[in-house]
């Protein structure tokens, strides 16, 4: 057997090498900046009682998932079901972000619509979407102009942030949770840092 | 009932595929007629049990039946029914299923037009393609089962993606996959050859014709997939260099040096290893392109579900056939050495230098997919690789590839006077380059990639022309009409595939200089301009489709005050997704495209036009049609039947020689 011979095999080897651990990774997943850095403040409306308003810092002492959800989003509804289940394990607390409810959904024309009615128009949804599928959360605010998803750098719904008792952002998932990345990531973490205390 | 008629017609066919790859190959090895003998009617029933599979599948989708998972998310009761049966393959689970039934048909037709193949051989090859039919099958039963109940079944389906909604879906990937799955037959013919070790003119003949209709195959379903992306994405783009039409164009590349490379070890015996290893290599990237869209291990446009264990599988899978045969490569293709020798100004060398340019230009594109994942798993970032890259290494690349095409039907086998090359050739190279530069002038767009493709574009056509005149020399003193019917099919082939070259090459250098494109806002009345046009909007109506609402606007089209064309773009939201589409509107032209597309409402009566021009763009499409017929005439040579024929008796004797 001469050794040119075996060149395509060593080479067929090294790229099956390759994409054996690219099944391991997520190409869709790109690191976010805010790991690991204060989560950026916000002060929003609740969507139980919008004229209260949920402050970063009522959450200080905390380990919480801030998970950013809308009605009009496919794939919140696909993991939605997890995040009641979740809720009811009573594990963390999850607060809602309700991103850009009105002006986000494709169908509707939110040009020209007075803020108020916006957000009525935002409540009404938002609140008659938790009622046909669960409500999983503490509390969720509305982020009507979706100025907190720009500072928090949501490029997709959904998206789920981990921060811990000191307002830093510790893990970024992209798109839907379900069992398998809780069980494996976010789990170990929430533990990880409940215990730091 | 039906959905569990197809689910258990798709485990029979499995069972059969098992007996296939397993019963004549021990035949073969053994050297047992009677074991050999059960290959063929393994094949046709599997395939008979795989279209009643598929017919099972494509009735739920026909009847609506939503309680069968595929139907549910694929189908709609509003869908048109055409659309409800190309939904069948619209999705991945289905479009495993027509893979499996297409390297069936290509089985049953190997059975069936290759009756004269010495009984071993034949074994061997069916014995191959039983594996890989297997390893499909059990892959979709395992992971991807098209007939999965919903139950309690669903009241109304998701509906087919729209984007698939379109005629260009129909037939794209059928074709694609023929073309594809058409290189099994050329990887099932080289293994059985490295096999017995008979690797030789004979093996490089029997191959020749399959791997050519294979190739043809994926030619027209690349450019079938090029113009759906071209009208239906609404951008005017026609390539992307996405990862998934890479990972058709990567096998389309090495198919098309398989080609060359098999008429060299036909005619001279000469690149027998090479040619085994491209054959392998073919089919290789067939295999790892449908990994690459199946797994989701590279991000694209064309974003299936995914699922780990898929992925798994199916790299198992793909290590398996391509390690295997591979192993087998190193240990046999050693013992291959020799055939003719030949100068460095031959026929052969010339096809050689080809082959491997091709070769490279398929490895740059191959590298250039999977860079991003080479990074990340190296964890050095992530990035994305874009056409920039792709252009910069492939015209290079290419460039000698298309000067080296037309002189090397001039060259002569074994060697060759390279002063007479020279001065056959020198004044259409001349001519060439100054009718490059010459047009490129003309049109107002001095550039070197426009200088460059125009120059290359003359070559290939002025050196087409003269190759059919010498051709037509060769027999001074014969009528031309008995001259041209002397001319054998394959040679016309061969010249209307290179000449297919030049039109596809006018084609991209035209429609890369000239194009221009201009998005406006425009409501009732409003004109705009672009490239000599002049776009009159005349307002925008509402329509329901049967699946969907559509906004219609109304474009006029006029040139030096004449109306050319009314265009009627449209912006379609489909009720079942409520996905917004453009479907956009396209005055066809020998000499240039107009393209409108309709984008967002920005108030009342005010939409955005976008508005492109296209010179030239049919062209790159009739280069890849004048391609795909050469492709047909090359394939339908009278040579291969007369010798198929030919060889049936000296078959007969190899199969006493070897008992």
């Amino acid at each position: 057997m001469k050794a040119k011979f075996l060149v395509p095999l060593a080479l067929f080897v090294l790229l099956a090498g390759f994409l054996a651990y690219g099944l391991t990774l997520n190409p869709r997943e790109v690191p976010s900046p805010l790991v690991d850095k204060p989560a950026p403040a916000f002060s929003l409306a609740r969507l139980d009682q919008p004229d209260q308003r949920l402050d970063l810092e009522q959450m200080r002492g905390k380990v919480w998932l801030l998970n950013v959800w809308a009605s009009w989003c496919v794939a919140c509804r696909q993991e939605h079901p997890f995040l009641v289940e979740l809720s009811r394990r009573d594990i963390v607390p999850i607060i809602g972000l309700n991103y850009k409810e009105v002006r986000g959904d494709g169908e509707i024309d939110a040009r020209g619509m007075a803020l108020d009615a916006e957000t009525a128009l935002a409540v009404q949804r938002a609140r008659g979407w938790l009622q046909a599928h669960g409500d999983p959360y503490t509390w969720s605010v509305l982020d009507i102009d979706g100025r907190v998803g720009i500072d928090y750098g949501v490029y997709g719904v959904p998206e789920t942030f981990l921060i811990d008792r000191n307002g830093v952002i510790r893990y970024k998932h992209i798109g839907p949770i379900h069992d398998a990345v809780f069980r494996d990531v976010l789990l170990p973490k929430i533990e990880e840092l409940t215990r730091a205390g | 009932m039906i959905p569990e008629l197809g689910h258990f017609a798709l485990i029979l066919a499995l069972v059969l595929s098992l007996v296939q790859a397993i019963v004549p190959m021990v035949g073969a090895h053994r050297n047992r007629m009677a074991l050999m003998a059960v290959g063929r009617p393994a094949a046709q029933g599997q395939l008979v049990f795989i279209v009643i599979a598929f017919v099972c599948l494509t009735w739920a989708f026909i009847e609506s039946d939503f309680s069968v998972r595929l139907a549910a998310t694929n189908s709609h009761t509003d869908t048109p029914l055409i659309y409800k049966i190309t939904g069948v393959w619209g999705n991945h689970e289905g479009s495993l299923l027509l893979w499996a039934m297409s390297l069936s048909m290509w089985t049953v037709a190997v059975t069936v037009f290759s009756r004269n193949l010495p009984e071993a051989f034949m074994a061997r090859v069916l014995g191959v393609l039983g594996w890989i039919s297997a390893g499909f099958i059990s892959f979709t039963l395992v992971t991807s089962n098209p007939f999965e109940r919903l139950l309690p079944g669903a009241e109304q389906g998701r509906d087919l993606n729209p984007l698939l909604q379109d005629p260009g879906m129909i037939i794209h990937p059928p074709l694609l996959y023929m073309g594809y799955v058409g290189f099994s037959v050329a990887f099932a013919f080289a293994i059985a050859a490295l096999l017995t070790g008979r690797l030789d003119a004979a093996w490089a003949r029997w191959s020749r014709p399959w791997t050519i209709v294979a190739w043809v195959f994926l030619t027209a379903g690349i450019a079938v997939g090029s113009g759906w992306a071209y009208y239906e994405l609404g951008w005017g783009g026609w390539w992307f260099w996405d990862p998934v039409e890479n990972a058709s164009f990567m096998p389309w590349l090495l198919g098309t040096a398989l080609i060359h490379s098999l008429a060299v070890t036909e005619k001279r015996g000469a690149f027998r290893s090479w040619t085994v290893l491209l054959a392998i290599g073919t089919f290789s990237l067939s295999l790892l392109g449908t990994f690459l869209v199946r797994s989701g291990v590279i991000t694209s446009v064309h974003a299936f579900a995914t699922d780990p264990t898929r992925g798994l599988y199916i790299l198992a899978l793909l290590v398996l056939v391509i390690g295997v045969s591979l192993v087998l490569f190193a240990w046999r293709a050693p013992k291959l050495a020799g055939g003719g020798s030949f100068g460095l100004v031959s026929r052969e060398a010339s096809l050689l230098g080809n082959n491997v340019l091709l070769a490279v230009a398929c490895a740059a594109v191959l590298l250039g997919t999977l860079y991003p994942l080479f990074l990340d798993a190296l964890n050095m970032g992530k990035i994305s690789v874009g056409a920039p890259y792709f252009e910069a290494t492939f015209v290079p690349l290419m460039t000698p590839v298309v000067i080296l095409m037309m002189i090397g039907p001039f060259v002569r086998w074994k060697g060759d006077d390279g002063g007479r090359i020279m001065r056959k050739l020198a004044l259409t190279g001349l001519v060439s380059v100054v009718l490059g530069i010459a047009i490129a002038f003309a049109i107002g767009h001095v550039s070197v990639r426009t200088v460059l493709g125009l120059a290359l574009a003359a070559w290939v056509v002025l050196g087409s022309m003269q190759l059919l005149r010498s051709r037509l020399a060769e027999r001074p003193g014969v009528a031309g009409m008995v001259r041209l019917r002397g001319i054998p099919s394959a040679w016309w082939g061969m010249w209307l595939a290179h000449l297919g070259v030049g039109v596809f090459v006018i084609g991209v250098t035209m429609v890369g200089s000239l194009n221009a494109d201009l998005d406006v806002k425009m409501s009732e009345g409003q004109t705009a301009e672009l490239a000599g046009y002049t776009f009159t909007f005349r307002g925008a109506t509402e329509r329901a489709g049967p699946n969907y609402d559509a906004a219609t606007a109304i474009v006029d089209v006029d040139r030096n005050g004449r109306q050319i064309a009314t265009l009627t773009p449209e912006k379609r939201i489909y009720r079942a997704q409520r996905m917004p589409m453009t479907e956009s509107s396209i005055d066809v032209g020998p000499f240039r495209d107009i393209y409108l597309s309709l984008g967002e409402q920005v108030e009342s009566g005010a939409w955005v036009v976008s508005i492109h021009y296209r010179p030239f763009i049919l062209w790159v499409w009739l280069g890849c049609v004048l391609m795909g017929l050469g492709g047909i005439f090359a394939a339908c040579d009278r040579r291969y039947r007369r010798l198929a024929e030919r060889t049936a008796p000296a078959t007969a004797a190899n199969a006493k020689q070897a008992g």
